[in-house]
């Protein structure tokens, strides 16, 4: 019964949708690591998100400038990262309730502008597949990675960008101080706060960018609580990643590329029971977890907020 | 270490310090709700109407009292996991699923024995959900101890697995027999017995027993955080693993301990919520309390006493808002947004709290202190 | 901080004691007129307008389930006027407790009808409705008027959404050029189960050799998954796309996005995808609505189930003008709609 889904055209849409599907995932995700790395848990991804997409959404139905809809999804993205540096970093506030108090305030406020600037829902046009010339025709490999909206390549290209923020900038050098021992990023002259406000705000507006490519890239409607939880799903793999950007880049493509998997299973009429089939990305994720993983230590400063001694 | 050198000083300033700090929470809500009231003004609601209707909704009639009190219920019981979470080094947000496996498990159970007398069953339902809860919690404490699977990463995601789950039976092996036969299938179980139904304290509201049960309980987790040996030793691994492991403390062990016994008070709340509120398995029974909870524990400081009242207070939040969104009819979202800026203000006001305890125990070098351990510290001293 | 502690429980307890002792006098007499009145006012002053509260899970934009009901009240405001008829709503009420809280506070702040719009919260509404036997209540999806419990003053309503579902098949069935149709499911339960169950139904009788791909999100509310499984549909051949509750929103920008027809159920979706939706089944609860205002005005207030059918006008097949559907197609819908009136066609298998 399995054979259905052995065929090469399905094999082809699973890893198409996979590819697609981690795109919000990888925004999010690589996001919240910069402000990990830095020592701040952003619980908040979430409510971001929806601020994010709604400000995108909005923007495009009113003026269907998809790469302004970017820009403002970004811009309050970073005010909302702006909202929780100052909660979380200036008053060094438990971060795990900051970021649930952030998620519920975007949760609502967007679903509140929803109600008064648009009413009801509705459809935009939104980035269109953006073949890439020559490289989209190779058989299979074209289909599969060369055949996406452009914010897809985008959130591909951030991978190798946040890794090299990290390991060949002075910036991510002091991020990764800041994140692992601020005492001595301090004595060395490193602002440490300045580097974490850097850092929220950064990952708070890939997560608005997130945002984006869920209502003007792959969805083009905008509905209250559009997101469903995405965001704590990007948390949790940033975790999966061990804060590495490869790793974040993994466990996004595992945990979609496996929904798009029970998907297929579902739609190729393969008898399981379909709650189950839903299960499958998250007990995938927690299993190649267990077996994948060496003990990753996390920035050892992660949730401890920074004051200068004495 | 004492921390003499604050009462020797003013103790009359002092007093007035103290007052400041409890008060401050109060004070920060004010800010939230002042914010929340720009929010109104822009849809033309009238903020002291809208306001007044949420404290009357909350505090002011027995109805609103009683309903606050039935969230509070909730409230404290996942607080007091989160409290012996917290305090022992884990970040447990897998209130929900735990919640919903712990539901599920004591509807099972009361379904299963449905002569037993009230006197057993009642025990023996509210043990399964506690049972299932602390199964759920302890996935994530083991594959933390066991494998170094991060409990934010499996907490996430065994909430969504149990979520599947209660989809999964509610329309299969545990639907409502007349549902199934209906034809509906609408997902929810038989009505539970009504020897399990929890005592309602005050007639035709659903306050119930469980409030007895979960303050009693509550007074049971301060005496086993700080009274006993295993109490203390989740709190040393919490507020400093290298040197509990240094003291000879299994420190893994006993962070996998605190999430069990989190995630057994988490399933105890889903079995009191169907014992006593909805006498029956029912979607949308965890509705955010696995969240909440984690708000009303912080808010009680993490420590189990504190949560009584935090969890009062933050569910009349949650209630009087419900009241205020009917009363002034301004979309429930603006009310989610008025809740999540308190949250965010109240827990910034922390920052004024913990300024004056470090100045206060001027000889813990404050940059070594995590705020959760500047609060224990300054608690165990005092 | 150990001396403040019990400072702060003491403060609070002494504050709860305040507000309870305080809400105590005002609320006590207040609260028992508050059941009477409407007994008193509803017969004696017809100037005063009908007042409805509507409570819901979901929001009532969804454009799904909460909003057919919402668009069935605005219905009969715009015909009673909005002096006559006021309405009064709580959506996003997705916690039960939560529900039972606003019907119990709209019962005793004297509103006439009380619609609870889910099911889940039927055991919540009993309760309340016993408390408050001149107010009328109303629940769906749901067949239980309390009757048995000794209530006379609960209706219930439901909608054969298979009905609906299996014109849509039928219709899906007849236009489809692959001869593979999908469906976007939220979770296998309830009215959704019934409405894709129809669907298959209708789908096989007109062409037994036709394909329907079903896949279930697992949720109500995912949209982005919805949409992935739309794609996943459409990749497996499908050219003709259905699924119900709000998260379709996603399923329906893909189906648009890759040119594939849409079948809608519980509200009209056409306007999200004027040159995709085909036709939807609608909700139409308005002559429920009208009923039960008037059963309550002549004093009776409740005790009768409704049930959503192609026959009784409350669920209609509404088509969009936007897309061509052949003769061929309708009429065997047709057909199909008449079998389903007479009862010669079962929508059910």
């Amino acid at each position: 019964m399995f054979n259905e889904l052995l065929q090469s055209s399905v094999l082809i849409g699973i890893l198409y949708s996979g590819i697609r599907l981690a795109a919000p995932y990888l925004f999010a995700a690589l996001g919240e690591t910069v402000a990990q790395r830095a020592g701040v848990l952003d619980l908040g991804v979430d409510g971001i998100m929806l601020m994010g997409s709604f400000a995108a959404f909005y923007v495009v139905f009113e003026t269907g400038n998809l790469w302004l809809g970017v820009a403002v999804a970004v811009a309050v993205g970073a005010l909302m990262g702006l909202l929780m540096a100052v909660i979380s970093v200036t008053y060094q506030a438990e971060q795990g309730i900051s970021g649930i108090g952030l998620y519920l305030f975007g949760l609502g406020l967007s679903s509140l502008l929803f109600r008064v600037m648009i009413g009801s829902v509705k459809g935009v046009s939104g980035f269109p597949i953006l073949r890439i010339p020559v490289l989209s025709d190779i058989p299979v490999i074209g289909e599969i990675f060369f055949n996406h909206n452009i914010l897809v390549y985008l959130a591909y290209l951030m991978v190798p960008v946040i890794w090299l923020l990290f390991d060949k900038t002075t910036l991510g050098l002091k991020i990764r101080a800041v994140g692992h021992n601020p005492e001595a990023a301090d004595s060395l002259g490193v602002s440490v706060n300045r580097v974490r406000y850097f850092a929220v705000i950064f990952g708070a507006a890939m997560a608005g960018l997130a945002g984006a490519t869920l209502s003007i890239a792959q969805l083009n409607v905008w509905q209250e609580n559009i997101t469903n939880g995405l965001g704590f799903i990007a948390v949790a793999l940033v975790y999966f990643g061990g804060w590495r950007p490869l790793g974040v880049l993994l466990g996004s493509l595992l945990f979609a590329t496996v929904n798009a998997l029970q998907l297929w299973v579902q739609v190729k009429g393969i008898n399981i029971p379909s709650d189950l089939a839903v299960m499958l990305p998250y007990v995938l994720t927690i299993f190649v977890l267990i077996f994948a993983s060496g003990r990753v230590r996390q920035p050892a400063a992660l949730t401890k907020p920074f004051e200068r001694s004495g | 270490m004492s921390n003499a050198t604050g009462r020797s000083s003013s103790s009359k300033r002092l007093g007035g310090d103290r007052l400041f700090d409890a008060l401050l929470p109060a004070i920060a809500t004010l800010i939230g709700l002042l914010f929340g009231a720009i929010l109104l003004l822009v849809l033309g609601v009238n903020p002291i109407t809208a306001y007044g209707s949420l404290f009357q909704g909350a505090f002011g009639t027995v109805s609103g009292i009683t309903q606050t009190l039935t969230k509070a219920t909730a409230l404290l019981l996942v607080a007091l996991g989160i409290c012996i979470a917290f305090r022992g080094g884990v970040i447990n947000i897998g209130g929900e699923g735990q919640i919903i496996v712990g539901a599920i498990a004591s509807t099972a159970v009361a379904l299963a024995l449905p002569n037993l007398p009230g006197m057993l069953l009642i025990p023996l339902t509210l043990l399964a959900g506690a049972l299932a809860g602390a199964l759920w919690g302890g996935i994530a404490g083991v594959l933390k101890a066991r494998f170094a699977v991060n409990e934010i990463l499996s907490t996430v995601m065994l909430n969504a697995i149990a979520l599947q789950l209660m989809n999964f039976l509610l329309r299969g092996p545990m639907l409502d027999p007349e549902q199934a036969a209906a034809g509906t299938n609408v997902p929810q179980s038989a009505t539970l017995p009504d020897q399990v139904w929890l005592l309602r304290l005050v007639p035709r509201t659903l306050l119930h027993t469980g409030l007895i049960l979960a303050i009693i309980l509550a007074v049971l987790v301060y005496i086993f955080l700080w009274r006993t040996t295993v109490g203390y030793r989740i709190r040393a691994v919490g507020l400093n693993p290298s040197a509990a492991r240094y003291a000879g403390i299994p420190v893994r062990r006993y962070m996998a301990l605190a999430m069990i016994l989190s995630g057994a008070f988490a399933g105890l709340a889903g079995a009191v919520e169907v014992t006593g509120v909805h006498h029956r398995m029912i979607e949308g029974l965890s509705g955010g309390y696995g969240f909440s909870g984690i708000v009303a524990a912080l808010f009680g400081k993490l420590h189990p006493l504190g949560a009584i009242p935090a969890s009062a207070i933050f569910g009349g939040l949650l209630v009087g808002a419900d009241k205020m969104q009917r009363s002034v009819q301004v979309p429930n979202s603006l009310v989610v947004a008025v809740n999540g800026l308190v949250v965010l203000f109240v827990v910034a006001s922390d920052y004024f709290v913990k300024r004056r305890a470090r100045r206060r125990v001027a000889d813990v070098p404050p940059a070594a202190m995590p705020p959760l351990a500047a609060a224990v510290a300054a608690e165990s001293q005092g | 901080m150990r001396r403040l502690t019990p400072l702060f429980v003491l403060l609070l307890i002494a504050a709860l004691a305040l507000a309870a002792c305080g809400g105590a006098k005002t609320a006590a007499p207040a609260e028992a007129p508050a059941a009477e009145a409407p007994a008193a006012e509803a017969p004696a002053a017809p100037a005063e307008p009908f007042k409805v509260a509507f409570v819901l899970p979901s929001p009532v934009t969804d454009l799904a389930w909460g909003q057919s009901m919402y668009d069935g009240l605005k219905a009969v405001q715009a015909e009673m006027g909005e002096a006559n008829l006021e309405i009064a709503y709580s959506d996003s009420m997705f916690q039960v407790a939560d529900a039972a809280a606003a019907i119990r506070d709209y019962a005793s702040e004297g509103y006439d009808l009380i619609i609870a719009h889910g099911t889940q919260y039927g055991n919540s509404l009993f309760d309340v409705a016993k408390d408050f036997p001149e107010t009328s209540f109303a629940w769906g999806t749901a067949v239980d008027t309390g009757a048995d419990k000794g209530l006379k003053n609960v209706f219930a309503y439901e909608a054969a959404a298979q009905e609906g579902g299996y014109i849509n098949g039928v219709l899906a069935a007849m236009m489809s050029q692959s001869g593979v149709l999908g469906v976007v499911g939220p979770v296998e339960a309830g009215d959704a189960k019934l409405y894709i169950d129809g669907f298959k139904a209708g789908a096989s009788a007109t062409k037994p050799d036709i394909k329907v791909n079903v896949s279930y999100t697992g949720s109500f509310g995912d949209t982005a998954l919805a949409a992935e499984a739309a794609n996943t549909h459409i990749a497996a051949g499908a050219d003709i796309l259905t699924g119900s509750a709000q998260q379709v929103v996603g399923a329906i920008g893909a189906a648009k996005d890759k040119g594939a027809k849409w079948f809608g159920t519980q509200s009209d979706q056409s306007s999200l995808a004027p040159e995709s939706v085909v036709a939807t089944q609608v909700f139409d609860w308005t002559a429920t609505i009208k009923d039960m205002i008037a059963l309550h005005n002549a004093g009776t207030y409740g005790g009768k189930a409704y049930t959503l059918t192609l026959a009784n006008g409350g669920l209609k097949i509404v088509y969009n003008a936007g897309v061509a559907v052949p003769a061929e197609a309708k009429a065997a819908a047709d057909a199909a709609m008449k079998g389903i009136e007479d009862g010669s066609i079962k929508p059910l298998p």
